[in-house]
């Protein structure tokens, strides 16, 4: 690259474009469906095949090894959402079986020009992200399940993400393989 | 390199395959994207350009364009910048960032307009926001590489 001598800060600049970027994307939804509902499902559709090709970014990117258990794997979710969102998300309410927790967000930079119209209270803006969650955990053989719990666009203090671990997803041998 | 930038890489990619799987015509699909990257472009601008110097220009604006916008976004900057003067601009991006991943070459090229779009948009948005109308129209004759060919219209 020739010259660098931009005053532009690339990495917000990339953020921003994201973030209006998937404004766009929810906006064309919600033209495109009737049902909001049909407009979650959708999202998470979508993050679900971000997933599953970030998570081999993330692996290279970080040479991070095996998870022992489930808070080992919450610290490298907190990791991911760091390296990817520029967030920095506590890790906190562990169900006692340990296979649950949450993910406290102060800032959340997928809705910062965001505001909701009244008639868009169902829409779960943030479905992309337990799209790209289980997507991506669905690769490192977990089955995961996350929902929002808080939502700082319906007037919570903050956002809230729930995660909880289903199962350990074995490795199926094609028919006919041994 | 910036972290966000896979993920936009994503979103793009997924933007796409989603108005492919609809069962609409691909003109429509087409406009449909160039809206998106409309709207993006002329918010973006809005922010980027805050703090900026007043442009002089038309070509201070394209410029700008090619190199500070376009190196924060692509990584890179155009790598030609033609004009014949008239209010006809020509941008050579010759490995285009949202190509690079598909195909080198000319295999799978009945796609590359569906991957352009968004950036006509992008760029007619930026320029539209700056006080510029214009038509922007893409041609990509061998992956990665892609030409912007931007008419400003005068009134």
């Amino acid at each position: 690259m020739a010259r660098q001598a931009t005053k532009l800060d690339t990495k917000k600049v990339n953020a921003e474009l994201f973030t209006l970027t998937y404004g766009a994307l929810v906006t064309r939804l919600l033209k495109d469906y009737e049902n909001i509902d049909d407009v979650n499902k959708q999202l998470e559709r979508m993050g679900y095949n971000i997933g599953v090709r970030l998570i081999e970014d993330f692996l290279a990117r970080t040479n991070s090894g095996r998870c022992v258990d489930f808070r080992d794997t919450s610290e490298k979710i907190q990791q991911a959402f760091r390296t990817y969102l520029s967030v920095f998300p506590q890790i906190t309410n562990w169900s006692t079986a340990n296979d649950e927790f949450s993910l406290i967000f102060e800032t959340n930079p997928l809705t910062e020009f965001v505001e909701l119209p009244d008639h868009c209270l169902n829409l779960k803006y943030n479905n992309i992200l337990p799209g790209v969650l289980r997507g991506a955990c669905e690769m490192v053989q977990m089955e995961v399940t996350s929902w929002f719990v808080q939502d700082q666009l319906k007037g919570d203090n903050v956002t809230e993400l729930r995660i909880k671990f289903v199962k350990k997803l074995e490795d199926a041998i094609p028919v006919g393989e041994d | 390199m910036a972290m966000q930038d896979i993920l936009f890489e994503f979103l793009h990619h997924e933007i796409v395959s989603y108005l492919k799987s609809k069962p609409n015509k691909e003109e429509e699909d087409v406009s449909e994207l160039e809206y998106m990257g409309f709207a993006c472009g002329f918010r973006i601008v809005e922010r980027l350009t805050k703090d900026w110097p007043r442009f002089k220009e038309e070509l201070d604006i394209l410029k700008f364009l090619c190199t500070d916008f376009w190196s924060s976004i692509y990584q890179r900057q155009v790598d030609n910048l033609r004009t014949n003067h008239q209010g006809m601009y020509v941008l050579c991006d010759n490995d285009f960032r949202l190509l690079t991943k598909i195909s080198d070459g000319n295999q799978y090229l009945e796609y590359a307009p569906l991957y352009v779009t968004f950036t006509c948009g992008l760029i007619r948005g930026a320029l539209a926001n700056l006080g510029i109308t214009c038509i922007v129209h893409s041609e990509v004759h061998s992956m990665p590489a892609c030409r912007f060919n931007i008419q400003v219209q005068k009134s």
